[in-house]
């Protein structure tokens, strides 16, 4: 579980996150939604510990991420996995490599020991036959699989993706969003996503939190968005025709 | 105040630099590859352009002995004592600054813009001993392609006498070897070694410290040669005026 008290940061004049407290739990897709702008990244950021809040504490199972020492930060960096919005995918090296980084590096496994773990995860995440292939000869869906099975390969208990869906047509990015769904209920870990597609809200959003000007403006889940009557998460939430229509059929289901 | 915080920045990194290091199974294979990226592939064109920088300076230097009373010898003497004071190890240092100096601020600032540097930094992995450790213990090897710098000028540069017509082999050997101070094979490569330092240490810095996008990393790559090259202008200077006078 991730515990998040009262935390600030600020980029010289701006304030990006002005006291956002919230909690995490464990074996659960947690979504941070908002429109652009709204601190969303920033504030992954902050949880991810690649930005330091200005004040406020993140406790990671009870332990201030800020008072921890840095072998121990290091430690517990270890234990993260993160998708990042363009994949981050190392691109000197193939697909395999890519996956076996954090075993290589974190790991005292034996090379068919990797090995058998790296094609275990690839095939988990459907991606059995392209180990040779370069990051750059796979499609942006590949590129995202093959980041969610390099966060997921050394088995970690906190999973961050930064708008995993961005850039896919949406039947990819439903794969994605199931994918990472089923993953988190296999290894019963924290997952934190953070997206402004209403498709992954609907689909895998257990615990919902609506960012605004740096604030948290409303919490919830895909069960209670859309029956809000927060205004700023309904402008949000039904500020396509699509959603709108859903909003109708929830009124005439409540009628 | 920005030239203050880049030269402490810099400080900084070099210091994290050797902080945590990166596994050996991995750092070996990373610094292999450095020294085949940075080292091997840089041979070509050092070898290239000694040879044939070593045959203009001979060429120059004969052209300019006009008085008879000076002995053809002075021209092998004069290429060996500007290829292995000041050709090799600066000259050469300055072209490096541009091709290796540009390769490691544009793909270490490529990996920043493509968030690879945040990955590594989010597995827990000190990303500066990662990228610029193996680059620093790879250019360690740089004053070998200096020695191959030296030698080749020298070469071209009797090459150049004999088809040219300036001098005997014989001259231009006598040249060569006449009042030899090893000591000066000593400050050519003090001087290397320091140069080797900035060629790793500064477009990593522009590198690793650069925002932006895409055309951010070219104008990164551009700043690291020009300043790159002023510490090896301004170095050479300092370094020379400390050993030589």
């Amino acid at each position: 579980m991730i515990e998040v008290k009262d935390i600030y940061k600020s980029f010289g004049d701006h304030d990006v996150l002005k006291g956002i407290s919230t909690t995490f739990e464990k074996g659960k897709t947690n979504l941070i939604i908002g429109q652009s702008g709204s601190g969303k990244t920033v504030f992954l950021k902050c949880l991810l510990g690649l930005f330091i809040p200005d004040k406020g504490s993140i406790s990671y199972n009870g332990h201030d991420y800020l008072d921890l020492s840095d072998d121990e930060r290091s430690d517990l960096r270890a234990e993260m996995g993160m998708v990042f919005q363009g994949s981050a995918l190392f691109d000197s090296m193939t697909i395999a490599e890519n996956v076996m980084f954090p075993l290589k590096m974190f790991t005292k496994q034996s090379k068919s020991e990797m090995q058998d773990r790296v094609n275990f995860v690839l095939k988990r995440v459907n991606l059995a036959d392209a180990h040779k292939k370069l990051p750059s000869e796979a499609s942006g869906g590949m590129q995202k699989r093959v980041a969610i099975a390099r966060a997921i390969v050394n088995k970690p208990k906190y999973l961050f993706c930064d708008e995993p869906n961005s850039g896919l047509d949406p039947k990819t990015a439903t794969v994605i969003d199931n994918l990472i769904q089923e993953i988190t209920q296999e290894y019963d870990i924290t997952t934190m996503i953070n997206t402004h597609d209403m498709n992954s809200v609907m689909e895998i959003g257990e615990k919902i939190i609506f960012l605004k000007d740096g604030l948290k403006e409303w919490e919830g889940s895909n069960k209670t968005i859309f029956k809000t009557d927060n205004e700023a998460v309904t402008n949000f939430v039904y500020s396509s025709d699509l959603f709108k229509r859903v909003q109708k059929m929830y009124l005439e289901e409540d009628m | 105040m920005s030239y203050i915080h880049n030269i402490g920045a810099y400080f900084l990194m070099i210091k994290e630099m050797f902080r945590k290091p990166t596994k050996w199974s991995v750092m070996r294979g990373l610094i292999f590859k450095d020294i085949d990226d940075l080292i091997i592939g840089s041979l070509g064109i050092v070898a290239f352009i000694s040879f044939f920088v070593g045959g203009v300076v001979t060429i120059q230097t004969a052209l300019n002995i006009s008085n008879p009373l000076i002995p053809k010898y002075l021209v092998g003497f004069a290429t060996r004592q500007s290829v292995i004071l000041e050709f090799a190890p600066t000259f050469i240092s300055i072209i490096m600054a541009g091709k290796v100096g540009s390769f490691i601020t544009s793909s270490i600032g490529t990996m920043r813009v493509t968030e690879q540097i945040d990955a590594l930094e989010v597995m827990g992995i000190n990303a500066i001993n990662y990228l610029v450790f193996p680059k620093f213990v790879s250019l360690m090897l740089y004053p070998f392609v200096i020695s191959i710098a030296m030698f080749l000028g020298i070469l071209g540069g009797m090459a150049a006498c004999i088809y040219g017509g300036f001098s005997t082999l014989d001259d231009y050997i006598t040249g060569v070897q006449m009042d030899f101070i090893p000591f000066h094979m000593t400050y050519a490569f003090i001087k290397t070694f320091v140069f080797a330092f900035l060629l790793a240490t500064i477009p990593s810095y522009y590198g690793y410290f650069m925002k932006g996008g895409a055309l951010e990393v070219g104008k990164a790559s551009t700043t690291a040669f020009v300043w790159t090259s002023v510490m090896i202008i301004l170095l050479n200077y300092i370094l020379t005026q400390m050993l030589l006078s």
